[in-house]
């Protein structure tokens, strides 16, 4: 079966998901990377989709739970690179992701997650959401 | 009853062609008197289409009174031709109308001429002509509205295009005026081309200026956040701007939530949010001198 590599840099993990993700892939990715998370402990995830050019509710709630489960496990997410009709996509299915970070590309979203873990860093609550 | 029917058109089309020349110099005269624009078609012009609706119609009338049969063609063809044109010259319906219409006159006459002697007869071939004539109306009727509507839809298309720019103000901040009521179609557009650009770009800050918007009701505050929250999934942020007092007040009686979204009254506002947002600040190079100048002075003094 295809897997979705999850890269380590530093602190952060990268995943870019350069395949149509289908639902078992999607689900397989949650299991992966929560992995990833807790084995690492890393304090970051940045998730490129900029490939990414079919989505539905199915995936759309599983980028918004994956990075829930990340926070919970004390690790910032960034979605980086939406395409525009994806982004129409999910605003049509009513999906805004609440509370997932975005940023245009990857080096926007790795500067927003070093803020942020920086921010986190220097007082140990009050982080902005 | 077919036969009869067969027989009058076919009188009719050999009324046409004896009385021609009669017909055509009656049916111009009566034209002029009535709705003649010199001021927007030529004589030559119309005196060349009568001629020609003559001829089409003596040839086309053996064929029976149904003016959706193929021996019509050529005459709905022409007919259509002179609407779109007439459509174009800027004639009312009814000044077109009355181009097939206005024929009326002088072809009865010519009927009276031929039946004289047999009333019934005369009857029955004005009848069929009336009804042809009137068909043959509306028909032009039909083919000017559906010119104008042609017309109608490519102003809105074009209007679609025209009214949503996507400027640059600063390197990472976009601009979008917005001028016109919003429905879902141009939002749609707005939406779309606005998200392009964020791409193309690469803009952090987009500011949607909405003082050319005359009204917000509950839709076209729906289709402003679907715009920020898209814009926003792609890690862009957005401000709105130019909300003007009376839509202010509009937005909280109505219990719109723009609690999410940045407002800003004016367009400068949000722009100076949004190089705060960048990291740029505005500085008067000119103040900064004269504030040297003066300082010098005092050290001087």
């Amino acid at each position: 079966m295809e897997k979705i590599p999850i890269l380590r840099m530093g602190e952060f993990l990268l995943v870019t998901i350069q395949v149509d993700m289908h639902d078992r892939l999607a689900i397989a990715l949650q299991d992966d990377l929560t992995n990833r998370i807790s084995q690492t402990g890393a304090r970051g995830v940045l998730i490129d989709i900029s490939s990414l050019e079919i989505v539905d509710s199915f995936i759309g709630r599983m980028i918004g739970n994956i990075a829930a489960m990340s926070r919970v496990l004390d690790a910032e997410t960034v979605v980086v690179g939406m395409q525009p009709a994806v982004a129409i996509t999910l605003v049509e299915l009513g999906m805004s992701l609440p509370g997932v970070k975005t940023a245009l590309n990857v080096d926007a979203g790795m500067e927003l997650l070093r803020e942020s873990v920086n921010d986190h860093k220097e007082a140990e609550y009050g982080s902005r959401i | 009853m077919a036969t009869m029917l067969n027989q009058q058109t076919t009188s009719l089309a050999s009324i046409i062609a004896k009385h021609k020349s009669e017909i055509l110099s009656q049916w111009i005269r009566e034209m002029s008197s009535a709705t003649r624009r010199s001021d927007l078609i030529k004589d030559s012009e119309v005196q060349s289409q009568c001629a020609r609706f003559l001829d089409l119609l003596g040839d086309a009338a053996p064929a029976g009174s149904n003016i959706q049969a193929t021996a019509y063609e050529p005459l709905r063809e022409m007919l259509g031709e002179v609407s779109r044109r007439r459509a174009q010259q800027g004639f009312t319906p009814t000044e077109t109308a009355t181009f097939v219409l206005s024929v009326k006159r002088p072809l009865f006459t010519a009927i009276k001429e031929e039946h004289a002697k047999n009333a019934s007869e005369m009857a029955t071939e004005m009848w069929s002509a009336t009804e042809l004539l009137d068909s043959l109306g509306l028909l032009t009727t039909e083919l000017y509205l559906k010119q104008r509507e042609e017309v109608i839809r490519r102003q809105q298309e074009e209007m679609l295009e025209l009214s949503t720019p996507v400027v640059k103000l600063w390197d990472g901040i976009l601009a979008l005026p917005l001028i016109g009521t919003l429905d879902s179609a141009r939002t749609q557009v707005v939406m779309e081309s606005l998200l392009e650009s964020i791409v193309q770009t690469n803009s952090r800050v987009a500011i949607i200026d909405i003082t050319g918007v005359p009204t917000v009701d509950t839709v076209v505050a729906q289709h402003l956040l679907k715009a920020v929250t898209a814009a926003r999934l792609m890690g862009a942020d957005c401000i709105i701007s130019g909300v003007r007092p009376q839509i202010a007040q509009t937005i909280v009686h109505l219990g719109i939530n723009l609690l999410d979204v940045t407002t800003k009254a004016t367009l400068s506002d949000a722009f100076s949010l949004a190089m705060k947002r960048a990291g740029l600040t505005l500085v008067r190079l000119d103040a900064n001198k004269n504030g040297r100048a003066k300082g010098e002075n005092q050290n001087e003094n």
